[in-house]
């Protein structure tokens, strides 16, 4: 069982979060040239090693996640809320 | 190496079974090979073997970092079937079917391939039409023994799964592929290279590839533990790791992620059930027949994400008891004697690749995703010819990693590109 500190609610047993896939995908602009979209949804690095994915806590604040993993050890580096903004947003709004 | 016969058989036991040689030889690296396969599992073996069987291809090398059938091939759950429904996946998993049907023969070893039937459990009546629309492809194309049961005649070949109609899932009937089965995998790894072996292919164990050595759009030669070696041709044919040696020959990124994948097998039991049996429903998926031994044998999901670690996680444990104990309520007290997992190339539609590459004298097998297994003879009769001859047959023509470009997905599912949701 890997546990993730979810930055909003805590260490919880990943059994709670879904796994989205690879984080550091940038997707290209709506109108770029087919062979950037192709890239973009098929192609992966596939990293044996640290690698960052998103995550979304599903069972819990269901927040989408950012997260350092290290695919062969499972050993998480760092856990952030995949959208910066949101948890001073939430906070002003607390 | 001793043949296998009857006569045999019955000599060695007179004879206080003192005249069997070695299933194959442990020899020192070449300096070279026409063609070397790095990957010794089934499909590297199979591969091995039909380059020379079929092409008659001597200076022959497979390259392993452990022991051979060490990685997935002794990994899966020994099932074997060719119930595909998308153009090309069918006519290629029919030609795998049928060389599973010779291959004991072919190989002059006992795979114990038994065609104990594939009996897939449909819970609804949209599931019953989709089912019926591909078992009804299926025997119109080459499958005649693809069949649609309904309950009764399910309850009657396999009595004792869960009928109840209170079910979450009740049963309503079966699609069910007759010629399909089990086979020993360890068997198939054995038979392979004893074979393939004995057409002077070298089987080089705990060679592990650790860099590619290119000159411009060729490899010239593989640096491995045990040396370098120089080849005229490379076929990959790795799995699960596909990508990490991708990167020692520098090409950048590929259509697959590695996932693993959980198997498990019981405490030995009288014989309890004589077929394949699969449950998929909802968020459940589950897979169970009974090994020669007794052990019942079965699986489920991937451990949904991404990972190199050949060791599984227990969330999924739990999942697949549950999905065990709703099929088969039976099954309750059984102890579960082991569960392992191993590292599958998960593809961005579900299905494989057997092709060329961007380097000239490179070839490429991956992406099997959860059917490794049953491709097997097919997987390495195709490779070979397409390392033989340089070119994709027309079997495999759709295998390529451009295959996406063309806007064309074999997707059974209709997942969509997400590898792990094409279970």
């Amino acid at each position: 069982m890997i546990r993730i500190s979810c930055p909003f609610c805590g260490p919880r047993d990943h059994a709670e979060f879904s796994y989205g896939g690879d984080g550091s995908i940038e997707y290209p602009a709506l109108d770029a040239p087919v062979q950037d979209w192709h890239d973009a949804v098929f192609l992966r690095d596939n990293i044996c090693g640290l690698q960052l994915e998103t995550w979304q806590h599903v069972h819990g604040c269901r927040m989408w996640l950012k997260v350092e993993r290290d695919t062969m050890t499972h050993e998480i580096r760092s856990v952030t809320p995949a959208h910066p903004g949101l948890a001073s947003v939430l906070e002003s709004q607390a | 190496m001793t043949r296998f016969s009857a006569w045999n058989v019955l000599w060695q036991g007179i004879t206080g079974q003192k005249g069997w040689t070695r299933q194959w030889r442990d020899p020192e690296p070449k300096s070279h090979y026409d063609v070397i396969i790095v990957g010794g599992g089934l499909h590297g073996l199979a591969t091995a073997y039909y380059l020379a069987k079929n092409h008659g291809l001597r200076n022959v090398a497979v390259l392993e970092k452990g022991w051979i059938g060490g990685g997935n091939a002794g990994r899966n759950t020994t099932i074997v079937r060719s119930n595909y429904a998308r153009p090309g996946n069918r006519q290629f998993y029919a030609h795998s079917l049928k060389l599973w049907e010779e291959l004991s023969h072919e190989l002059n070893y006992n795979v114990m391939f038994s065609q104990r039937s594939h009996i897939a459990l449909l819970h609804s009546p949209g599931a019953i039409d989709a089912a019926a629309r591909n078992y009804n492809t299926l025997r119109r194309t080459g499958t005649p023994d693809a069949e649609i049961w309904g309950l009764e005649q399910l309850k009657q070949a396999v009595p004792h799964l869960n009928y109840a109609e209170g079910a979450r899932f009740p049963v309503m009937g079966a699609a069910v592929q007759k010629r399909a089965g089990t086979a020993r995998h360890d068997a198939v790894v054995w038979g392979y290279a004893r074979a393939a072996d004995q057409l002077g292919v070298d089987i080089l164990q705990n060679c592990a590839v650790t860099g590619v050595e290119r000159d411009g759009g060729r490899i010239t030669a593989l640096e491995t533990t045990r040396g370098r070696i120089t080849a005229g041709k490379v076929g990959f044919a790795v799995a699960g790791n596909t990508s990490r040696l991708w990167n020692m020959a520098g090409l950048g990124r590929l259509p697959i992620e590695s996932h693993k994948l959980q198997a498990f097998v019981s405490e030995p039991l009288k014989p309890l059930l004589d077929q394949v049996v699969v449950f998929g429903m909802g968020g459940a998926h589950f897979y169970i027949s009974q090994s020669d031994k007794g052990g019942m044998v079965f699986g489920g999901d991937l451990d949904w994400y991404k990972s190199y670690a050949q060791r599984g996680n227990l969330p999924i444990v739990q999942d697949v008891a549950e999905a065990a104990m709703s099929v088969m309520p039976c099954l309750g007290r059984v102890k579960l004697l082991r569960h392992w997992a191993g590292v599958v190339d998960m593809s961005m539609d579900g299905s494989h690749f057997i092709c060329p590459t961007p380097l000239d004298n490179l070839y490429l097998n991956t992406g099997w995703n959860y059917g490794g297994f049953k491709a097997t003879p097919a997987a390495g009769w195709w490779f070979a010819d397409l390392i033989a001859n340089e070119r994709p047959a027309p079997m495999i023509a759709d295998f390529d990693l451009k295959r996406f470009e063309r806007g064309l997905q074999l997707d059974e599912r209709g997942a969509g590109p997400d590898p792990k949701l094409h279970g």
